[in-house]
């Protein structure tokens, strides 16, 4: 489907929603709407896809309290906009929508959390994504440094060809938002695995180090928690290029996350998980043994990070011997590490020693 | 019964009373230079008080505090009472233990007459200076300016200069006291403390207070109606003491045993007093003055062995509901406060000794949730600053559990904690203080009780305001949903879809499925004026009956619609036939009462299940 022929299903699916609320009203039904609860005891294993989605429970929004009210107020008022957005081939960001909720009387967004979340709950209840709706995140893209050719439509409508390293500078090659097939072509590639990176600083090192072309790896840069456009740029060279994709984080709970939503599907975006997880993403590094096995200088815990971990001791997605193992271990021994860490054995250890160690470890040549 | 430093005085005859009062002054509310100078004020205005009430002059009092130098402090305090004639003045201000309360049983605020004539006597000690006090009995006359001090060998008065002079006043007296001392402001204890709550329970009294920095404070009146006087009674043979009944029969004019008994005590007629000699085994005609421990012990004994009728309680003069609450608004005033109840007992009796409780609760507002609730404690309308924790007031607020009401207690004992001041007074012909000081009220049983079932009523009419106020925002919000968001989603989704306003009424019905009563009440020249509104939201025609509490004082001023009954305490309406979507107005108002005095409806209903309603409880009954 061509971008417009996406834009026209979404309003119709839209439409539809709208058309339940007032019919609910014209023959005295209570409206509803009823949406997965986007929980962590609310997630569950999709076989087919491998991936992490949203369980069975259910909860309610109803008109019937005020607060439900308020929810089903805002939603006619953003398909609203929508329609006459994409009427006028028009896009915007989330943060603009939010801005022009100033608008809405009582239907304005208290802040942009409950903007986003409404955008998210449109595309659970329509089944389509925000971008289909003309809804843009704010957030720009990650880099992207290594033997990789990928083609992009400009502004203009012309296509134009990019080498992830020839045609960039030292910052790399930027994401779009829009990772579609109808933006951006993924074409060749020599590379033998992609290696998402959790921090601007480790990126850097392994570029400046030249790891991307001694060592034939597509590296990506993922700025914390990785962008939909990001996680949905690594599935599609993952199942297109059939490239391994390694992700390389500090030794920290969030981090860990960063890693779970790259591969398993995150708890916020579960309805798409199938469309931005890749399931055979590997994580490598900094684990609670490498803290020990590399004797890495450390950080204590805090509390906050204490309670991340044995949350995630009860997050489903990391029911694994090696997780399990490893969080434990990491809440016995009370510290944490980054990534830059390793420099304490010299600004080269890491891709000389580290990256080539751990990889062997998991099978790879290097 | 008698005071200590009657005792006291009495062993230490030998001494000179300079010493005496310097042995003691800790128990007589000197024993620090910054509180001495509190307990001076304190006194001074107490008289006052006392003065213009006795002789039913509204109060005008006026306190200034100067410094003259270095830690030195001139206290002025001027009331426009009745004066006192010019050969009482010396013996009134200059003599320790002269006072005309000394044996009586009557609510007052000086009860021993050892106040005034300590703080002269401080002040003659501290600074060598003599008292000054002016004094006019009324129009017509001259005012005399008597300059005395206190002669400590003899414990006499000694009057230095007199003079008689013009005076501006009616009538009145100011007193001109210098000391040593300290002055404090920003806290309970001090002199501007101590006015301020002074105020709170003399809503009758009008005070000026100029601090030594020059700041002029008016405690303003709030009812021009003087307290009823209170009325003096005889003991009761219950709480009598063996040595005053001793005394008592040395002292009487009656000649026979019988007469004695039946004359000057309360509770006791002739048959009880022949009863009480039978049980004492003694002779009718004895003569009381010639009385023998001995006999006096059989007395005293028969005494509990007869079935006496409790003392007359109508001696007493309570400040009032009302009263208190306009006291507490006023003085609270920059707190905001969000609700203020308070309760006031019947009489009850203690060793036969009438007492009475009043308590007030001030909730919310500017006042700190997470500290410590403020007790502020009174007896006989004068506010005790020292010595809390020994106090029955204190005990009384610890040995309740305050978790029940709403506010914040560890473990339900011990002073709770929330945004809340709670007020205590106590009126009694004798209050039982723990020192002569006269800052802490003893540990009596059933004193206790009383302040705690008076403190229960105030706590459950905060609680009720809290739950009230709970279910009102909920009822708002309903509100909010049904008339603003509803109709919203209506026109918004209609104009989406490009089709005609879908109509909502099925749905707020649904919504609502309850019976909304919504109120108010509002101040509205002279008058408060309650509305209440009804609406029927289910789907039903509704039938029930509503009840809306009136005040205790006030006058109803009228009822639209024309109630179907009304009584003492309440008003009913007869609600019939509300049909699905109906609304239906009612209002009441009433004269004779200020703004504030009655600031929240109390709403029932009977006939329709309490589970359908919002903004009315169930009736229980009147």
């Amino acid at each position: 489907m061509t971008m417009e022929e996406r834009r026209r299903a979404a309003v119709k699916e839209m439409m539809k929603i709208a058309g339940e609320i007032y019919d609910d009203l014209d023959n005295s039904r209570i409206p509803e709407l009823e949406i997965p609860s986007r929980t962590k005891s609310n997630i569950a294993f999709d076989e087919r896809h491998r991936v992490w989605k949203y369980g069975r429970n259910k909860s309610t929004r109803s008109a019937v309290s005020l607060p439900g009210a308020y929810m089903l107020l805002r939603t006619v008022y953003t398909i609203d906009f929508i329609k006459k957005m994409i009427e006028q081939h028009k896009s915007s960001t989330l943060r603009e929508m939010y801005y022009i909720s100033e608008g809405w009387s009582e239907g304005k967004f208290s802040s942009q959390g409950d903007s986003d979340r409404l955008a998210e709950d449109l595309e659970i209840l329509t089944k389509k994504l925000r971008e289909d709706m003309g809804l843009r995140p704010e957030e720009d893209g990650a880099r992207v440094m290594g033997d990789l050719s990928v083609e992009e439509i400009t502004r203009k409508g012309e296509k134009r060809r990019i080498h992830c390293q020839d045609d960039v500078g030292d910052s790399g090659y930027s994401i779009p938002y829009n990772v579609e097939r109808e933006k951006l072509k993924i074409r060749d590639t020599n590379a033998k695995l992609v290696i998402a990176i959790e921090t601007g600083g480790m990126f850097d090192r392994l570029v400046e180090n030249g790891f991307d072309e001694e060592k034939n790896a597509i590296l990506v840069h993922l700025k914390g928690q990785p962008a939909r456009s990001t996680r949905r740029f690594i599935k599609r060279i993952n199942e297109e290029k059939n490239l391994p994709v390694i992700v390389f984080t500090d030794g920290d709970p969030w981090s860990y996350r960063i890693f779970a939503s790259v591969a398993y599907g995150a708890i916020k975006t579960a309805h798409i998980s199938e469309y931005l997880a890749t399931p055979s993403a590997e994580f490598l590094g900094i684990t609670p043994s490498d803290i020990l096995n590399y004797e890495l200088p450390t950080d204590d815990l805090t509390n906050e990070d204490i309670s991340a971990l044995k949350s995630e001791l009860s997050d489903p997605r990391f029911h694994d011997e090696f997780w399990e193992s490893e969080i434990k271990l990491q809440l016995k021994m009370k510290k944490k590490s980054e990534q830059q860490a390793l420099a304490k054995y010299g600004l080269d250890y890491v891709t000389d020693t580290y990256l080539p160690e751990k990889l062997a470890e998991k099978g790879y040549e290097t | 019964m008698h005071s200590i430093a009657e005792g006291l005085a009495k062993n230490q005859r030998k001494i000179s009373v300079a010493e005496f009062f310097e042995r003691n002054k800790q128990i007589l509310g000197f024993g620090t230079s910054t509180r001495a100078l509190i307990t001076s004020v304190k006194e001074a205005v107490d008289n006052a008080l006392d003065a213009c009430e006795e002789a039913g002059i509204l109060p005008d009092i006026f306190v200034e505090i100067r410094e003259t130098s270095d830690n030195e402090y001139l206290i002025i305090v001027e009331d426009n009472g009745p004066g006192i004639v010019r050969k009482q003045i010396p013996h009134v201000f200059a003599r320790l233990l002269y006072g005309s309360r000394f044996h009586s049983l009557k609510q007052s605020r000086g009860q021993q007459g050892i106040g005034i004539s300590a703080a002269v006597l401080y002040s003659q000690l501290t600074t060598g200076k003599p008292t000054v006090v002016t004094s006019k009995i009324g129009e017509g006359f001259p005012a005399h300016r008597c300059t005395l001090v206190i002669d400590t060998k003899k414990n006499r008065p000694e009057i230095l200069h007199d003079e008689m002079t013009h005076w501006e006043r009616n009538s009145g007296t100011r007193i001109e006291l210098s000391m040593g001392g300290m002055y404090v402001r920003n806290r309970k204890q001090s002199a501007y403390g101590y006015l301020r709550s002074t105020a709170i329970v003399n809503p009758h009294a009008e005070i000026t207070f100029i601090e030594p920095n020059g700041n002029e404070t008016v405690f303003e009146r709030v009812t021009d109606k003087l307290p009823s006087q209170p009325r003096e009674i005889k003991p009761h043979p219950y709480g009598i003491e063996l040595g005053t009944l001793i005394k008592m029969a040395k002292e009487t004019k009656a000649r026979k045993l019988t007469s004695f008994l039946s004359g000057e005590f309360s509770s006791i007629s002739i048959q009880k007093a022949k009863k009480i000699i039978e049980i004492a085994e003694l002779d009718q005609s004895f003569n009381p003055n010639k009385i023998s421990l001995e006999n006096a012990k059989k007395v005293a004994n028969a005494f509990k062995k007869v079935k006496l009728m409790g003392p007359p309680t109508d001696c007493l003069s309570p400040i009032g509901e009302i009263l208190i609450k306009r006291g507490l608004r006023k003085e609270m005033d920059t707190l905001s406060p969000e609700f203020i109840s308070t309760d006031k007992r019947n009489p009850s009796v203690h060793s036969g000794i009438p007492f009475l409780v009043e308590t007030g609760i001030v909730y919310g507002g500017n006042l700190p949730s997470e500290e410590r609730v403020e007790i502020f404690r009174f007896a006989n309308r004068v506010p005790l600053l020292y010595q809390e924790g020994d106090c029955v007031i204190t005990k009384g607020i610890k040995n309740m559990d305050w978790r029940h009401y709403g506010l914040q207690q560890r473990s339900g004992k011990g002073i709770p904690f929330g945004p809340a001041i709670i007020l205590v007074h106590i009126s009694s012909v004798n209050i039982p203080f723990t020192s002569e000081s006269k800052e802490a009220i003893a540990n009596i049983d059933e004193i206790e009780r009383e302040i705690q079932l008076s403190l229960r009523q105030c706590a459950r009419k905060m609680k009720s305001h809290l739950s009230k106020k709970k279910k009102k925002v909920k009822a708002k919000n309903k509100f909010m949903l049904i008339s603003q968001i509803l109709p919203e989603i209506a026109k918004k989704s209609s104009e989406v879809l490009e089709k005609a306003v879908p109509s909502i009424e099925g749905v707020i019905t649904k919504i609502m499925n309850i019976v909304w009563i919504d109120d108010g009440v509002q101040y509205v020249e002279g008058k408060i004026v309650s509305t209440i509104s009804i609406t029927n939201y289910k789907n039903k025609i509704q039938s029930f009956e509503l009840y809306a509490a009136l005040p205790d004082e006030g006058l109803l001023g009228g009822v639209n619609p024309a109630a179907d009954e009304i009584k003492r305490g309440y008003i009913m309406w007869k609600i019939d036939g509300l049909k699905p979507a109906e609304k239906r107005e009612l209002s009441f108002h009433m004269l004779g009462m200020e703004k504030g005095d009655f600031d929240e409806n109390s709403l029932y209903i009977r006939g329709i299940d309490p589970v359908n309603v919002i903004g009315a409880e169930k009736w229980e009954g009147s």
